[in-house]
């Protein structure tokens, strides 16, 4: 019988790795811009409303998650950052995330009607379809501009928590929406410079495999000054305060500046000294777009 | 005991003691999401009515 205990050996999963099916890290940024619209939109809102909406929010992004390691097993198997996930390492089987995937997108959504009604529950579930369908199922594997693309599905959370406590979007809304859509770009593709060796084992099309390094310098540059109009426009349409003002401008230029960096430098050319202007720049991106976020809560709190 | 009963399915898969807990450790976590979860739609039942179920037409 020892022989069948250890085909069974997927049995043995803890509830840690279907966890990590649901990938926490995403979740819990997810669940911090979310909070962050919910906290900006007028209105007083109801604490047990809004923490729904929250976890509907965070459910759905694990759902999300859990569809995306069903459908990217096989390179996840291949790429050293994702070969230890539940699934290329053998702990939990395929389907089992797919249903699971399946289950949560629903009970996300559900939760989202019951809690905030039918503009909030669409937009969760567009999300959801979103990063499961057209960005893992079909972009991801079929053009360079995948993650610009699929991004949307990752800035959406603040729209949908806006909706969940007013029952619509406004301008101010989608601000929050745009500067993370408009900020994935350089992020991922300043991460994509340092492993871009791990995206061509796995064939996947990101754009230092696509189009070289030194294009994806210069898409990084590109990009970090597109996405600075974004970042400072809450500053004047009264969403952002002046401590707003100060974190987008001295950041942005901060950001630019590490931006410029790599556009001089030869990172993801394959010598590791080289790389650092591509890791300082992926650092600071997540620090920066945490303290835009982090600064709006604050004041949105302070003013009351 | 010298036959296979018919009936009833013989013991074809023997879980280790360890996948035996690992299971109703799961078992449990699914148990307390459901719970949880029905809770949630209470409280958000709750909300949703609050003085409006007093307001309401008799």
């Amino acid at each position: 019988m020892s022989n069948v205990a250890i085909e069974h050996q997927a049995g043995a999963a803890s509830a840690g790795d279907y966890i990590a099916l649901l990938k926490p890290r995403v979740m819990s940024l997810v669940v911090f811009t979310g909070l962050v619209g919910y906290v900006a939109a007028p209105g007083a809102g109801d604490w047990v409303l809004g923490f729904a909406a929250i976890l509907a929010i965070a459910i759905a992004a694990g759902a999300s998650g859990a569809l995306n390691m069903w459908f990217d097993s096989d390179i996840d198997a291949v790429m050293t950052r994702t070969q230890a996930r539940p699934i290329p390492a053998g702990r939990v089987a395929r389907e089992e995330a797919l249903m699971l995937g399946l289950t949560l997108s629903a009970l996300s959504v559900v939760t989202m009607v019951l809690a905030a009604g039918a503009l909030a529950a669409g937009l969760l579930a567009f999300t959801i379809f979103f990063y499961a369908v057209v960005y893992t199922m079909w972009l991801k594997r079929a053009t360079p501009q995948n993650i610009v693309i699929g991004g949307l599905a990752g800035a959406l959370p603040p729209a949908i928590a806006w909706a969940a406590k007013t029952g619509s979007v406004p301008l101010d809304g989608w601000l929050l929406v745009a500067i993370i859509f408009m900020w994935t770009p350089p992020h991922f593709w300043a991460l994509s410079l340092i492993q871009h060796r791990d995206y061509a084992d796995a064939k996947v099309p990101m754009l230092p495999v696509t189009h070289g390094p030194k294009s994806t310098r210069r898409h990084v540059f590109v990009y970090s000054i597109l996405l600075t109009p974004f970042v400072l426009a809450p500053a004047f349409t009264g969403l952002g305060g002046a401590a707003y003002a100060i974190t987008a401008a001295v950041g942005g230029a901060f950001f630019l500046f590490l931006a410029w960096r790599i556009l001089r430098s030869k990172a993801g050319e394959g010598i590791a000294a080289e790389d650092k202007p591509a890791r300082d720049l992926f650092g600071f991106s997540i620090l920066y777009l945490f303290a835009l976020f982090a600064v709006i809560l604050v004041e949105k709190v302070v003013a009351g | 005991m010298s036959e296979p009963q018919t009936d009833l399915a013989p013991e074809s898969v023997e879980l280790t003691p360890e996948q035996i807990k690992a299971r109703r450790r799961r078992n449990l976590w699914i148990a307390l999401s459901i719970g949880g979860f029905m809770l949630l739609v209470f409280l958000i039942t709750l909300a949703k009515l609050g003085a409006n179920v007093i307001e309401r037409p008799l």
